[in-house]
């Protein structure tokens, strides 16, 4: 059932036809724009789409760090890079571990420096103190005022209108018992206790005090800029913003007229996490004290989460240092029942109510609603903060989109022009069995092309390169089989004998080359490092297409020529 | 159409005069090599800042380099890219690196004397790479051990498919085309990268298939004729192989050549290595490894010949 004409051919079909599948461009549809753009399905390099590529490791020139606490420190950079990166918003972002380094691969990006800065700057935690707010309530007409004065009010005009919906956001916030911010709010409650898990206080309340302001400061929206798009939180000293309006809320308070009208003793710090109330998506921001309780050099280790054996909620176990335990027991002592966040790198990971008095070993008890995850990822988070390294940038790569885009036009010139040059070799000089040939090569293109897009190799420059070398090589298994065929028809056999001797023979010289050639690309793939390996992937691929679309395809094209012909004793070769 | 159909050229008695031909452009290779002080080895391998700046205005390497003086930076590789049509004149820049130097600082370095020189908004780094001196060093290892290992497996093979003796022949061949390579990449002063290391792979690859193939042939003609002098079947099979040798180099050719003319600064030496190698490789597989495969038959025949008297 192989060996039959019309089975060839549907084999080659269904191979074609997967091939070709893989080929056909996506429709991708942007969700805030509403355009569609039509995407070529092979994943492209960096040097090909433009982009950034970082390989970080830890900066440890003593070698102080070994074995098990090398592989830890480098888990826990890692960790803290990838939330940095996916807060800074990058499509399809690449981070992973090779060996004791980080390869970071970004693509598009259009402000380099900045990201690199993200990406490398030294993990920063920090446990403090949430306000009650009261004094950030009592400077904001001041602060409303800085950013009136530095933006000026015509600028204001603009920014305030759109903040409409603000009203609805206070009425939400002020219903919370009953809304779904409710659900939320107790979701996302936590507290630290220390090892006896006894002490059974009440979580933090939710407090009004502030609504009153919030509502005033709708009425006069044109005039209180920051206060409009404040709403009331799930804890005092947490304000709601509305996602849309963060950017322009964040820039404000970078404003020198801001920082300076902020109270003594308070820093304002925004939360990573989004938090949904009716329709709208908020980011919550938090009035903080300023003296840190303690810092992340005073975290021994945290984790592995764990389950609460009674009560079965997750909790997260963490220690601190010798003398991080003197700082925290006299900080926690003095400031029990209030609330305590988490900052990792100037941003609010997490908060919990401190119940007791906490030194050496504590642990942050989630709330029973929390998932097994969200303990882990706070493990994470803390691990992270806990004995920072710092990184140092070892190689860096940056290539702009418009050098990619020429380098992928040049590419695709010197394809065309490869494989129409070898096509019109292969036509002269075996005249129909050229024909042959060059469905073959049409063939292997399709094989080669849709063998990178469904292994979801990423194509390269070099790979650009190897591909276009590959359509001369291509080519070689098919002139071994047809020498051997004029040799045999030389020799006086008829056509049909003639093509069978021809490809058997020259098997054994095509298997020997493809094979010796597979082990140079197998062994480029396993040393080379991104570029080179993209060379190595089309360089494995094109020998796998090319030795199947020879020994197979050629074949058939040949038997169906044969056929045709019936009985007529010659074959043009 | 057909070349070299029925091709009866006396490969092996010409093989005294292309062993001298040989070993002179071996030789002045490695004089270009020795009077350069060795190969030119890019920033991949020494650690330091690679960056291709495009200039909207016209400028000069004089002008650049002066600005880069001025500056602080010294020690730079200047390169002028000749990009066919294009609108922005590109310029390659190269510092290596040493041990305690930090890559970084000297990009930044490079930038700010950029801008003092030119306005900010009259060049574009399209592409900046920064190695540290470790990871070059690393590279540079890993390229080596590629190397190697690459000609260890495939000789493994060759050991496996055929003949030991084959497999020698086809190594010094091999080792003959990467020695004539590095010597044209000193003479055309190419810089050693990883892209470089790739086509180097990629020619110990091609010129083994070469000779695979004509070897291939002169297992086959050897298995079938016994009464033929060896010199005979080794020279028949070169014949034999002789269209498909130079109809697969040429196909290849076609292909590398539109690379060079086409594909780019960063690709053109890459391709341009490739076409050394190819043309080096199919040169061998005729004038080196059927040669060196008759010597080691004969010289195991005088031997065993002188055994057999005593």
């Amino acid at each position: 059932m192989f060996g039959s004409v019309r089975w060839r051919l549907v084999w080659i079909a269904v191979l074609v036809t997967i091939c070709g599948f893989a080929l056909v461009p996506e429709t991708i549809v942007d969700e805030v724009t509403g355009e569609s753009e039509r995407v070529w399905p092979l994943k492209l390099g960096l040097d090909l789409q433009g982009g950034m590529q970082l390989t970080v490791e830890i900066y440890d020139p003593e070698g102080a760090l070994s074995g098990e606490d090398l592989d830890d420190a480098v888990d826990r950079t890692l960790t803290t890079i990838r939330n940095r990166i996916d807060e800074f918003g990058v499509r399809e972002p690449t981070i992973q571990r090779s060996g004791n380094r980080i390869i970071i691969e970004l693509a598009g990006v259009d402000n380099p420096e900045q990201a690199k800065r993200i990406a490398t700057e030294t993990a920063f935690m920090e446990f403090k103190i949430v306000t009650d707010g009261q004094d950030f309530m009592e400077a904001l007409e001041r602060i409303d005022r800085a950013i009136v004065n530095e933006v000026g009010i015509e600028n204001l005009q603009v920014t305030t209108l759109e903040t409409e919906p603000e009203v609805d956001l206070s009425d939400i916030l002020g219903g919370a018992a009953d809304s779904a911010a409710a659900e939320d709010a107790a979701n996302e409650e936590e507290a630290v206790e220390g090892e006896d898990p006894a002490a059974g206080e009440d979580p933090a309340t939710d407090s009004l005090a502030t609504e009153e302001e919030a509502a005033d400061a709708v009425d006069e929206a044109t005039a209180r800029p920051l206060s409009a798009l404040l709403g009331q939180g799930r804890i005092l000293g947490e304000y709601l913003v509305p996602q849309e309006d963060q950017p322009t809320a964040a820039a404000w308070l970078e404003l020198e007229g801001v920082r300076e009208a902020l109270p003594r003793g308070v820093t304002l710090h925004w939360g990573v996490e989004q938090v949904g109330a009716g329709a709208g998506s908020y980011v919550p921001l938090y009035v903080l004290e300023a003296e840190p309780l303690i810092t992340g050099d005073m975290l021994q280790d945290a984790g592995p989460a764990n389950r609460d054996p009674t009560f079965n909620q997750p909790i997260v176990p963490f220690e601190t240092t010798r003398r991080g335990s003197r700082v925290f027991e006299r900080g926690t002592a003095r400031n029990i029942g209030e609330n305590m966040a988490i900052v990792l790198d100037d941003r609010v990971q997490s908060y919990a109510v401190i119940r007791s008095v906490l030194s050496r070993r504590a642990q942050i008890e989630l709330t029973p609603g929390a998932s097994f995850q969200e303990a882990q990822e706070l493990a994470l988070v803390l691990r992270a903060g806990a004995l920072p390294m710092p990184i140092e940038v070892v190689e860096e790569r940056n290539v702009s989109a418009s050098l990619g885009e020429d380098s992928i036009r040049q590419g695709r010139t010197a394809f065309i022009i490869g494989i129409v040059g070898v096509i019109i070799v292969m036509m002269l000089y075996y005249r129909a069995a050229g024909i042959l040939a060059v469905g073959a090569l049409l063939t292997y293109v399709i094989f080669m092309l849709g063998g990178l897009a469904g292994l979801e190799a990423t194509l390269t420059l070099p790979g650009i390169a190897g591909l276009i070398l590959s359509i001369g090589m291509a080519v070689d298994a098919n002139v071994l089989i047809f020498e051997r065929v004029r040799e045999e028809l030389a020799a006086g056999k008829t056509p049909r004998t003639a093509v069978d001797a021809g490809f058997g023979n020259a098997l054994s010289a095509i298997i020997d080359a493809n094979l010796t050639t597979l082990i140079t690309g197998i062994i480029l793939f396993q040393f080379g490092t991104g570029a080179v390996q993209g060379f190595a992937v089309t360089l494995c691929i094109g020998i796998l297409a090319s030795f199947f679309s020879a020994i197979y395809v050629t074949r058939t094209l040949f038997i169906m020529y044969l056929n045709r012909r019936g009985s007529r004793e010659s074959v043009s070769i | 159409m057909r070349v070299f159909q029925n091709a009866n050229y006396k490969f092996l008695s010409m093989r005294r005069p292309a062993y001298f031909a040989s070993a002179a452009i071996i030789t002045i290779g490695l004089l270009s090599i020795v009077f350069r002080g060795g190969l030119r080895t890019g920033v991949e391998f020494t650690g330091g800042v690679l960056l291709e700046v495009q200039f909207s205005q016209t400028t000069d390497v004089g002008q650049i380099r002066d600005a880069l003086t001025d500056g602080g930076t010294t020690g730079v590789q200047i390169q002028q890219l000749r990009t066919v049509g294009a609108e922005t004149y590109d310029f390659l820049l190269r510092v290596p690196v040493g041990e305690e130097e930090d890559q970084n600082a000297i990009r930044d370095q490079i930038r700010a004397s950029l801008e003092t020189q030119y306005s900010a908004g009259s060049f574009e780094i399209a592409r900046g790479d920064t190695l540290s001196a470790k990871v070059g060093d690393e590279f540079q290892r890993t390229a080596v051990i590629a190397v190697l290992l690459s000609f260890l497996l495939t000789l493994i093979y060759l050991a496996f498919r055929f003949e030991w003796r084959f497999g020698v022949a086809a190594v010094i061949a091999t080792v003959h085309d990467m020695l004539i390579t590095f010597g044209f990449i000193s003479l055309f002063d190419i810089e050693i990268n990883l892209a470089t290391v790739a086509a180097i792979l990629t020619i110990i690859g091609y010129s083994l298939n070469d000779t695979i193939v004509v070897f291939d042939r002169v297992r086959e003609n050897l298995r079938k004729k016994r009464k033929e002098p060896y010199d005979a079947t080794l020279n028949r099979s070169l014949n034999e192989t002789l269209p498909r040798t130079v109809l697969t180099s040429g196909t290849t050719l076609i292909a590398l050549f539109s690379l060079v003319v086409i594909g780019g600064a960063v690709i053109r030496p890459f391709a341009g290595v490739l076409i050394i190698g190819v043309l080096i490789g199919t040169y061998s597989s005729i004038f080196v490894a059927s040669p060196v495969l008759l010597e080691i038959h004969d010289r195991a025949r005088r031997r065993s010949a002188i055994a057999a008297r005593t």
